[in-house]
């Protein structure tokens, strides 16, 4: 085999781990949407927020300084301590689940048998608020996040691998941060599968997510559902957050990860968490191999900045619903 | 209040269960009920009946709190119901069915009435999480409930299938069961045999019987069909344009001059 062959399968992998991300923050959408119809586009603020307010933990950042230093003229920024990785992921997890709350109580209960598009709206709004909000609290700059997820390329991988492909070939080149996340995502979305199917929650949460007057007849009550909901999703939100944030530091471009996501659930469905999963997979390892054998060497590269919506484009005209969504069909 | 007395077929009927009094619904300016009163006793079979848009199906809404009704009162085991929402309802173990089957479509059978038990449930989303002690205990528990419901129903062959795919009327067993999972002290049901061939229509009547026949459920039911009604009830309420016209056993309902013109359209003077 040529040396070119393995670097194919390099990329493939890549583009597999690449995926993964996309995944996850595809994940958090139709968790949402699934439950409450509610196409959340403050999803990857969300992220954003989790990583932020991970590091602000992690630093002892007070929040709000620079505000509090413009009014008082006072001159603070850090409590003085640091704290370790794991207390600072259990604050940040309580932060969300609070997040969802306060979501539930000043937004959903409000808007309960609104249009889509104005629960839409809502969260537009929601994620401008969160992304200034952010700023305010924790400031605009851009911070390393370092919750001790080795980084940089395998070596033992890379060595052990060498053998394959003759002189021109290295061995494999993965990031043990990408190898991680793929490891955490499975074990996360696993876990989710299997709350949702045997647990009395599990069982609530997609009762809801299929009828809502049904589900009160039950004796489900929706609010704490909703909660429910957001908090799971801002749970995937914190470990989208963390291993986007690990690898390219926290910054206000990472909300824009948000849009990545929307070519995945145009491929995956709206409703299907597998769906989800493996269009996030698709979008990654596609754009890597479309780049590695058709845009490098025809047409000038960067083809990853677009492929995604092409691909995406292309469901919408032949299969609307996507991969694993279900399919709408209008009574008339 | 009446005693409580024993009907010819061996029942017990019991004390008042439920009771509405001049109970008044509007929505913006049409007046879905207007000042109905009645009761429900323990262990009957209590109809309500009525031509189409009479307000039957509101009446039902009403006492699962779907609807919340502008003047009246619902007493349910002797005090005095204020506003509540309809799972805090569920919880007081109402359970009900709907016209247009509102089933978990993309769940299986099981799982299904397995949400019925979810008012009996009481383990913390912790020791879920953990699928620990008591978590584990309480779901094997309640399967054992939920698979004496199916077995009841002879659905067993269907336990696994998403009950989107089951013809409709297995559909509307599913949801019989879903209910009944709920050991309710009232169960509604809202037009149980709509849409049902006479075959279905026998059946369901068999199972609704046997409900309040074996495990004494109190059961308020919604019927279009007079001969249906007839034959399971023991008592019925009539229905006619929110108000109601008639209120007594079958018998003397069917003999009531103001219900057989509301069905045959007679006209007064």
């Amino acid at each position: 085999m040529s040396a070119n062959f393995y670097f194919g399968i390099e990329v493939f992998l890549n583009g597999m781990m690449a995926g993964v991300l996309y995944s996850l923050v595809a994940l958090g959408f139709v968790l949402i949407f699934k439950a409450s119809g509610i196409f959340n586009y403050a999803q990857g603020v969300m992220a954003l927020f989790a990583a932020l307010t991970l590091v602000g933990f992690q630093n002892g950042q007070i929040p709000f300084s620079h505000l509090i230093n413009a009014i008082f003229g006072t001159n603070i920024h850090h409590f003085g301590w640091h704290m370790p990785a794991i207390l600072a992921i259990i604050f940040t997890l309580m932060v969300m689940i609070l997040f969802a709350y306060l979501v539930e109580k000043y937004i959903l209960k409000h808007l309960v048998n609104q249009e889509p598009i104005i629960l839409f709206m809502a969260t537009i709004g929601l994620a401008y608020f969160m992304e200034g909000f952010g700023d305010l609290m924790w400031g605009a700059d851009i911070k390393k996040l370092d919750v001790g997820i080795p980084q940089g390329g395998n070596i033992w991988l890379e060595e052990h691998t060498a053998f394959l492909g003759g002189d021109d070939f290295y061995g494999f080149y993965l990031d043990n941060l990408d190898m991680l996340a793929t490891i955490f995502a499975g074990l996360l979305v696993v876990s989710l599968v299997l709350f949702s199917q045997y647990t009395k929650t599990g069982r609530a949460l997609r009762a809801v997510a299929d009828d809502h007057q049904a589900a009160l007849s039950v004796g489900i009550s929706l609010r704490a559902i909703w909660v429910i909901v957001w908090s799971i999703a801002g749970f995937v939100a914190l470990v989208a957050g963390i291993m986007w944030g690990s690898k390219s530091g926290v910054q206000f471009s990472l909300s824009l990860i948000a849009l990545k996501a929307l070519p995945v659930l145009m491929l995956g469905g709206f409703t299907s968490i597998p769906g989800a999963i493996v269009g996030g997979l698709i979008i990654g390892v596609g754009e890597k191999m479309f780049e590695f054998l058709i845009g490098v060497p025809f047409l000038g590269g960067a083809t990853e900045n677009w492929f995604a919506y092409m691909l995406a484009l292309l469901f919408l005209v032949f299969r609307p619903q996507g991969l694993f969504g279900e399919k709408i069909i209008e009574r008339v | 209040m009446q005693d409580s007395y024993v009907t010819a077929d061996g029942r017990t009927i019991g004390a008042t269960v439920m009771e509405m009094k001049n109970i008044t619904l509007r929505f913006g300016g049409v007046t879905a009920i207007k000042d109905i009163s009645f009761d429900i006793r323990e262990g009957e079979v209590r109809a309500i009946i009525g031509p189409n848009g009479a307000g039957k199906s509101s009446m039902l809404n009403v006492i699962n709190g779907f609807y919340h009704p502008q003047e009246g009162e619902v007493w349910f085991h002797g005090k005095r119901r204020h506003e509540m929402k309809p799972h805090q309802i569920a919880k007081q173990g109402i359970a009900r069915t709907f016209q247009n089957i509102a089933l978990f479509k993309g769940m299986s059978t099981l799982d299904n009435i397995m949400t019925g038990r979810l008012t009996h449930m009481k383990s913390g989303l912790f020791s879920q999480m953990a699928w620990w002690g008591g978590a584990q205990a309480e779901e094997v528990a309640n399967r054992e409930i939920v698979e004496k419901v199916i077995d009841f129903l002879e659905i067993q062959a269907i336990r696994k299938t998403p009950v989107g795919r089951l013809p409709y009327g297995f559909q509307k067993r599913v949801e019989l069961g879903r209910a009944l999972a709920a050991e309710p002290k009232l169960l509604l049901l809202d037009e149980p045999m709509a849409g049902m061939n006479v075959e279905e229509k026998e059946d369901m009547s068999r199972f609704i019987l046997d409900v309040n026949d074996e495990f004494g459920t109190t059961i308020a039911l919604i019927e279009h069909d007079m001969g249906v009604v007839m034959d399971i009830a023991d008592r019925v309420v009539v229905m006619d344009y929110g108000k109601k016209i008639g209120d007594g056993t079958p018998d003397e309902v069917r003999n009531n001059q103001d219900v057989i013109d509301a069905y045959l359209g007679v006209a007064h003077d």
